[in-house]
């Protein structure tokens, strides 16, 4: 067996209780050894990726135990991908996190940081459904953990809500794999895909009702509308670094729709056939349109970025609610898009937020405004998908891909309508924060009023710039090598849409 | 047999759901664990209901067994909301203790003024 594949898991797994255990009280080392863990993270992830890229998939069988009676997990390229995402954007927010001082606020940022890790890589590279229930669970607690960081009365609160309504959401995952479980007789998602296929057409009421629990949970994971409220009271409230690392988050829940409906419930599946899409389809429009206004209307910057993430989710499911190899390989590549790019905002939203209060309204200028507009202008560019960065490729690709649907009217009115209302609530963002700060009419601070709290000043700010720079790397990086990208991304939809290579993978035999 | 664990069931979660629309932490946290409740129990209902079977096979006679399988993702499911229960119980204690105020919801102020703070 190839024991790359579990790599990815164990390295965060036994990173994030030796920082708990050996180095609490050392921060410095904490530090040290978080991002040598990231880097060796990516890494691993570079390697597993050059192991998927030649096609072949992937089974390590934990505990030896053949499948389907115990737990496996996969490597294809669409895990491979999406772990080499994961590392990817661990990366510049450790950094930031050390750089900005966020992992000084409060204790254990960094063994919570990399159980995040743990949960997110474990999630992908599952191939049993109670298993992503656990993986889902460690990177929930760690993300429990991370988002009341710092603390704070309003955080808190966000975060009761936050741990309420995902606490829901397990629930009603579970609901779901027990009635799956009761149809099947199995979790292994390999094995699912043979038995949902021989089941008879008239003993299908309960197992559709269990696809379509399971497709509750990972909307819920996903912020689709309408089970998106939980996402901006908790983003915007949580550490803006810990935001940046949310942003793979509702990734997973997009990751597991596009698994367990290509696989398990696939297009083909007389159980579930136009079920899936037809009902997310218009949900994603829906999401896409709310994230949109939700961006014009509001008036804190990290509430505007946390609805820029909704909006991207709600792009992406478009693609994704297609159901087609083009439209997926066309997500595949918003996915590695969108989760830059959400960071990134996040990442800038955080500097506004160190040097002044987030309202978006004019306020007196702030240190390195000029610097600090120019990313916010990069980011705001690549989030609203204009040329000349990666967010209009993929955009195109998705307008591309729906072109031959049967609602692509509907479609491509809801995207440009979309991107254009981003683009009119970016820029009064960008305007009121940057540009009127400069503007005769904002009145100097006052002297006499009480002295505002000195804002924390930042350790390293030239490390905080750089790890931003990084994630702006990566953006224009992704948009010079579309090409390769998109290659890769049309062979993992190919790969995704002929899921008997996935079966007879796991399963050992041809059935 | 079956009916009665199916209406306990939904009787859990009946009730779970009511508590969970409650405005202050305390009886929504209860709703969550009558909710866990009733997953667990509609759970180990999914390998079938069978009365005094062992969970395991037996190869050498053909006697009547219960699906082992339900029972261990019961026992993960529960280890799993206990940890989960600890942990809003925690958090729903110190944001009442530090906001002096146990409503579950935010008020308008609060989510408008909040990430500033800590700036």
């Amino acid at each position: 067996m190839n024991h790359w594949i579990v790599a990815p898991i164990v390295l965060p797994a036994i990173l994030a209780p030796f920082i708990i255990m050996v180095l609490r009280y050392h921060l410095d080392l904490q530090r040290i050894f978080s991002v040598a863990g990231v880097v060796g993270l990516l890494g691993i992830a570079l390697t597993v990726t050059a192991q998927a890229m030649g096609g072949d998939i992937q089974v390590y069988e934990l505990g030896n135990w053949p499948a389907p009676f115990g737990i496996v997990l996969v490597l294809d390229r669409l895990s491979a991908m999406m772990v080499l995402l994961t590392a990817l954007l661990a990366l510049p927010i450790v950094l930031y996190a050390i750089a900005s001082g966020w992992d000084d606020r409060g204790k254990h940022f960094h063994a919570l940081f990399h159980f995040q890790l743990m949960g997110v890589c474990g999630a992908f590279l599952t191939g049993d459904a109670f298993n992503l229930f656990v993986f889902f669970e460690v990177l929930l607690i760690a993300s429990y953990g991370l988002m009341t960081h710092g603390g704070g009365a309003v955080r808190l609160k966000a975060g009761v809500q936050y741990v309420t309504y995902n606490l829901l959401g397990s629930t009603l995952f579970l609901f779901a794999l027990g009635t799956i479980y009761s149809v099947t007789g199995t979790l292994n998602m390999a094995d699912l895909a043979v038995r949902v296929a021989d089941i008879p057409p008239e003993d299908t009421a309960l197992l559709r009702v269990g696809a379509v629990l399971l497709l509750l949970v990972f909307c819920i994971k996903a912020a689709v509308l309408p089970l998106h409220f939980w996402l901006p009271a908790s983003y915007a409230n949580a550490p803006l670094p810990v935001a940046a690392l949310f942003a793979i988050m509702t990734k997973v829940g997009a990751y597991s729709i596009l698994r367990v409906y290509t696989l398990a419930f696939g297009p083909d599946v007389a159980v579930t056939e136009g079920l899936i899409g037809d009902w997310l389809q218009p949900a994603a429009l829906l999401t896409l349109a709310i994230g949109a206004i939700g961006i014009l209307g509001t008036q804190h910057i990290a509430r505007m970025v946390a609805f820029c993430a909704i909006a991207s989710m709600g792009t992406l499911l478009i693609a994704i609610s297609l159901f087609t190899p083009g439209a997926t390989a066309a997500a595949l590549y918003y996915i590695y898009h969108s989760t830059l790019a959400t960071a990134l905002l996040f990442l800038v939203a955080d500097l506004v937020m160190q040097r002044q209060s987030g309202a978006i309204a004019p306020k007196p200028p702030m240190p390195q405004s000029g610097l600090i507009s120019a990313l916010f202008f990069v980011g705001a560019i690549a989030l609203a998908g204009m040329p000349p960065l990666s967010g209009f490729i993929g955009k195109l690709l998705v307008l591309d891909a729906a072109r031959d649907a049967p609602d692509a009217n509907a479609i491509w009115a809801v995207i440009l309508i979309g991107s254009f209302v981003t683009i009119v609530g970016l820029a009064r963002a960008g305007t009121m924060i940057f540009w009127k700060s400069h503007d005769a009419q904002v009145p100097p601070p006052e002297d006499e009023a009480e002295p505002a709290p000195a804002p924390a000043p930042e350790p390293q700010p030239g490390l905080a710039f750089t790890s931003i720079f990084g994630a702006v790397l990566g953006l224009v990086l992704l948009t010079i090598f579309a090409g390769p990208a998109l290659g890769y991304a049309r062979k993992t939809a190919e790969q995704l849409f002929s899921p008997d290579a996935y079966i007879t993978a796991v399963l050992g035999r041809d059935e | 047999m079956e009916a009665l664990v199916a209406s306990a069931v939904g009787v859990l979660t009946a009730a779970g759901i009511f508590l969970i629309l409650r405005r202050r932490t305390f009886p929504v946290i209860l709703g969550l664990s009558l909710l866990t409740y009733a997953v667990n129990v509609f759970l180990f209902a999914t390998g079938r209901l069978a009365l005094d079977a062992p969970a395991v096979l037996n190869k050498y006679k053909d006697v009547p067994y219960t699906d082992p399988l339900p029972q261990a993702l019961v026992l993960t499911a529960i280890v799993i909301s206990f940890g989960m229960t600890a942990v809003i119980v925690m958090i729903a204690l110190s944001a009442y203790l530090s906001s002096k105020d146990d409503h579950i919801d935010m008020t308008a102020q609060d989510s408008v003024d909040a990430p500033g703070e800590d700036a």
